[in-house]
């Protein structure tokens, strides 16, 4: 039996899944405030990519002026209740705390965040007054920490805008793929629905933009269009195998549970190929689900993992066995998946090379493939001078962050490649600014 | 949107935040990085006969691990040639012409008042004040609080400044006495248009008990100093009111004394200050704490509906009474919450010892959480203090509140004890344990010397 049963109900579900970055009481939020030094020049706000001025708002906390605090926030990070929940803050601004040279536990400043604006979306709070209309109309294709952030900064400058969006909720991968155990659905869409009536920004839910025609038709009707359509699916491992049933993308099966909760039945024995975040995210959240074997396989060593060392930790602490080194081959099995042979690898001048004769196999019944999200490269291709990169991110100005195409702007992870939600948060709110210099002129 | 514009007896400046007095405005340099931080206005470090300074100056109060709750300093006025502060006030008020820039002073003679005041008023100082506080290094010569103690001399100096100042003039008054309201009041006689209060207060900090000398150490002694910072706030505060519901004194008050985050600053207002001038908190945050104080000023006029500081300064006044008049009826017994109760019985132990044993504890030991013997609570609310769980301890109302009765219709009425064992003594009828009981309590073992 594994440590985690299998949720059978939403409350079981919630349990497994209990939150690592749980809403803090009244007292808690008071005493944990109380510590903060109010340091000059305070290195937490250098370290966070929305460089919110995090000793102000922990000190209005303190001052009981929770709803000060929130705006403090929300002025600088749109999703200043997220970014709270699932930012690595550990390095990023609880990293930079300068407790962690004193060996003092260093301000849990992400919980600080969300207790404040937490309360500002439970009053619904209004702080904000959108611009006076200015006649504009901007299009918005994806309603991520990208698109949204772009879109409240565009309400405030007073032009129109609509957001068109693939799925049925808002918020991008907040509530389609980051781990449960970071943020509930609820807690995630509370903060859109709170947006979305503060600056009135027109959502359009399951309308994506799939063709030249629905490209060309944004291109008539808006001033500018703001791509935030993130990444797409799971890359291929192009491996024999890789078609059977049972091995499937991790972003998939991330948003499969995000959407389905305990009605998602996870076998006795998974195998995760990947280091990085979201391969630690896959194998924890199996764990959670009641798998009684989870081996995260990389085929690099541990020192060269990708994912943030206490994604790894929290995944261990939930029984995931982590097997470095290994590279796999094939994905055996009739029609379903049964197993995978890997080959033990090394490192050897620089290069990852295969130990010939080092292969061996690993029986399972699931194979989740963590090892990246191809670009949408087919919707960009459609549309006129759109530049990508080698590694297919669309190329953008780093101030404006226009496109090759001067009409069309975009940020987030089509740009990046897969950062974290504050990430496009900050770039989406950039891209704004460089759309209203463009369609002002 | 609240409005934060102050103008105190016609000294403007664009919200109530100024720096005091002090360290943080030695200098022109600070007094413009403080300006374009976003303070209102700065009342510049005293000036006079430039002095020499000692070499260690300040001393705290850490109460646990919170730094600085008190401060205090053997530092006196300036010790910068005047020609330099003048030039810098120039510069200052060239650069922020709508932000308030108050010169101190502190001299002896007729003839140097009236030199110094003519000098700061040429330099484009918004206003004067007058220095009648510091109770160290400067009294001795019998200026400073030498001056603030003797209504008499603080009248007449008032008088001279405003034969000549065309400025308004603000008469800074020392803690360091009893009845504030006396020099208060010579200040409105002498014609000053404002007062200021508090100054430091005399104190000594801390001792050294290995060097056997308090703190701040000059080569082995020491001397005692100006305290201030949050703990002086109690202080100011009760002063400020004195001054303010006194009758004679009707002129505005700038309200000083641990002034760290805006409840302080709405509390002075609330108790009739037209600004607050801050100068430990930046000592200890440095200029950056105005973006917490004008952010909480704001939300809180907004939330209550306050359009200028007007609209609240002084609102509290009429609440506050003489001891007499309080209503001998009110009563309230307190209330624990039994599900916020953490079980850590300081409620239990703070009433037992320290105040009318009206809390028990349940004769199981694995039950943690106190209770209230109501018959015994007085009401004093003593055990909400102590509780370290917010929401935990209430205080209920257990009359009906239809009556009103004080100690002074009670003495009108010939109804109040007069003699020593008069059977209206109020605890006649409150149970007290008999003293041998204290002998036979069970207490826990390592309570034992």
């Amino acid at each position: 039996m594994s440590e985690y049963k299998a949720p059978k109900s939403e409350k079981e579900f919630e349990e497994n899944f209990s939150q690592i970055k749980p809403l803090m009481s009244n007292s808690e939020a008071y005493y944990e405030s109380s510590r903060c030094l109010f340091c000059y020049d305070a290195p937490c706000v250098n370290a966070c990519p929305t460089g919110i001025d995090i000793p102000l708002f922990i000190r209005q906390i303190n001052t009981n002026n929770a709803l000060g605090a929130a705006k403090t926030i929300y002025d600088s990070n749109t999703f200043g209740y997220a970014c709270g929940k699932v930012c690595p803050t550990e390095v990023l601004c609880e990293g930079a705390c300068v407790y962690n040279h004193q060996d003092v536990k260093p301000i849990e400043i992400g919980r600080l965040q969300s207790y404040a604006t937490g309360k500002a979306i439970e009053k619904n709070h209004k702080i904000y007054t959108t611009g006076k209309p200015n006649g504009k109309k901007v299009a918005i294709i994806g309603a991520g920490p990208a698109g949204i952030s772009c879109a409240c900064d565009l309400r405030m400058y007073g032009c129109e805008v609509d957001i068109y969006e693939a799925k049925e909720n808002p918020s991008g991968l907040t509530v389609y793929g980051v781990a449960p155990y970071k943020i509930t659905n609820k807690e995630a869409l509370d903060e859109m629905v709170y947006l979305e009536k503060q600056f009135g920004y027109k959502v359009h839910y399951k309308k994506p933009i799939l063709t030249k025609s629905d490209l060309e038709n944004l291109e008539k009707n808006y001033d500018a269009i703001f791509i935030g359509i993130g990444l797409g699916s799971t890359s291929a491992l192009n491996i024999k195998g890789e078609e059977l049933e049972n091995c499937f993308g991790a972003t998939e099966f991330v948003e499969k549970l995000r959407m389905n909760h305990h009605k998602v039945s996870v076998p006795k024995k998974v195998i995760v190929l990947g280091g990085g975040n979201t391969a630690m995210d896959a194998a924890s959240e199996s764990a959670r689900m009641g798998s009684e074997k989870v081996i995260l396989a990389y085929r690099r060593s541990k020192e060269s993992m990708g994912a943030y060392e206490f994604e790894y930790v929290l995944a261990k602490g939930v029984g995931v066995k982590g097997v470095f080194n290994v590279s796999p081959l094939e994905i055996l099995g009739k029609g379903k998946v049964e197993g995978v042979k890997f080959i033990r690898t090394q490192e050897l001048n620089g290069k990852l090379e295969n130990i010939a004769g080092s292969e061996f196999t690993e029986s399972c019944d699931w194979v989740i493939k963590a090892t990246g999200q191809s670009k949408q490269v087919e919707l960009l291709s459609m549309i006129k001078g759109m530049e990508l990169d080698k590694n297919g991110r669309i190329v953008v100005d780093s101030k404006s962050f226009s496109t090759k195409n001067p009409k069309y702007f975009a940020a987030g992870d089509a740009v990046s490649g897969g950062q974290e939600v504050v990430n496009a948060v900050a770039d989406g709110r950039r891209a704004a600014k460089g759309i209203m210099d463009s369609i002002m002129k | 949107m609240a409005n934060l514009k102050t103008n105190l007896a016609g000294i403007k400046s664009p919200n109530p935040f100024w720096l005091a007095s002090a360290p943080p405005t030695n200098s022109g340099y600070q007094i413009m990085k403080a300006f374009d931080a976003g303070w209102g206005g700065a009342v510049w470090k005293t000036l006079g006969v430039p002095v020499v300074n000692v070499s260690s100056r300040y001393g705290a109060v850490n109460h646990r691990d919170n730094r600085m709750v008190g401060f205090n300093n053997i530092e006196l006025i300036t010790d910068r040639p005047l020609a330099d502060n003048l030039r810098e006030i120039e510069e200052v008020k060239k650069r922020f012409p709508d932000h308030a820039v108050i010169a101190s002073l502190m001299v002896e003679t007729k003839e140097e008042w009236h030199q110094i005041v003519k000098d700061v008023e040429n330099a484009g100082s918004d206003g004067i004040e007058l220095n009648f506080g510091c109770p160290h290094g400067m009294c001795e010569r019998g200026m400073g609080s030498a001056v603030g103690q003797e209504p008499k001399v603080l009248k007449t100096i008032v008088s001279w400044v405003k034969e000549v100042a065309k400025v308004p003039v603000i008469v800074k008054l020392t803690p360091n006495i009893s009845d504030i309201t006396r020099p208060g009041l010579a200040a409105v006689e002498g014609g000053g248009d404002a007062i200021s209060l508090i100054n430091t207060i005399q104190s000594i900090v801390g001792v050294d008990i290995d060097k056997f000398v308090p703190y701040p150490i000059v080569d082995g002694k020491s001397t005692n100093g100006g305290y201030c910072g949050p703990a002086v706030k109690p202080i100011a505060l009760n002063m400020l009111k004195n001054c303010a519901q006194h009758p004679g004194i009707n002129i505005p008050i700038s309200g000083i004394g641990g002034v760290e985050n805006w409840r302080d600053a709405v509390e002075f207002i609330l108790l009739g200050a037209t600004s607050v001038q801050v100068c430990t908190a930046v000592m200890h945050y440095g200029f950056g704490i105005i973006r917490e104080l004008v952010s909480g000023l704001e939300q809180y006029m907004d939330d209550k509906g306050f359009k200028t500081l007007d609209d609240f300064r002084g609102k509290a006044l009429p609440n506050i009474m003489h001891w007499e008049d309080l209503n001998l009826k009110y009563k309230v017994v307190a209330n624990i919450n039994k599900d916020k109760c953490i079980g850590c019985q300081l409620c239990y132990t703070a009433c037992e010892d320290g105040a009318h044993q009206a809390i028990g504890l349940s004769s199981d030991m694995t039950d943690r959480k106190p209770f209230i013997i109501e018959e015994n609570c007085v009401g004093c609310n003593l055990c909400s203090l102590v509780c370290p769980v917010e929401d935990c301890i209430s205080m209920d109302r257990k009359d009906d509140g239809k009556e009103q009765l004080t100690w002074k219709d009670r003495t009108l009425a010939g109804n109040i004890p007069t003699t020593f064992d008069d059977p209206l003594a109020g605890g006649l009828h409150h149970w007290v344990p008999q003293p041998e009981e204290a002998l036979t309590k069970v207490k826990p073992t390592h309570y034992s010397l």
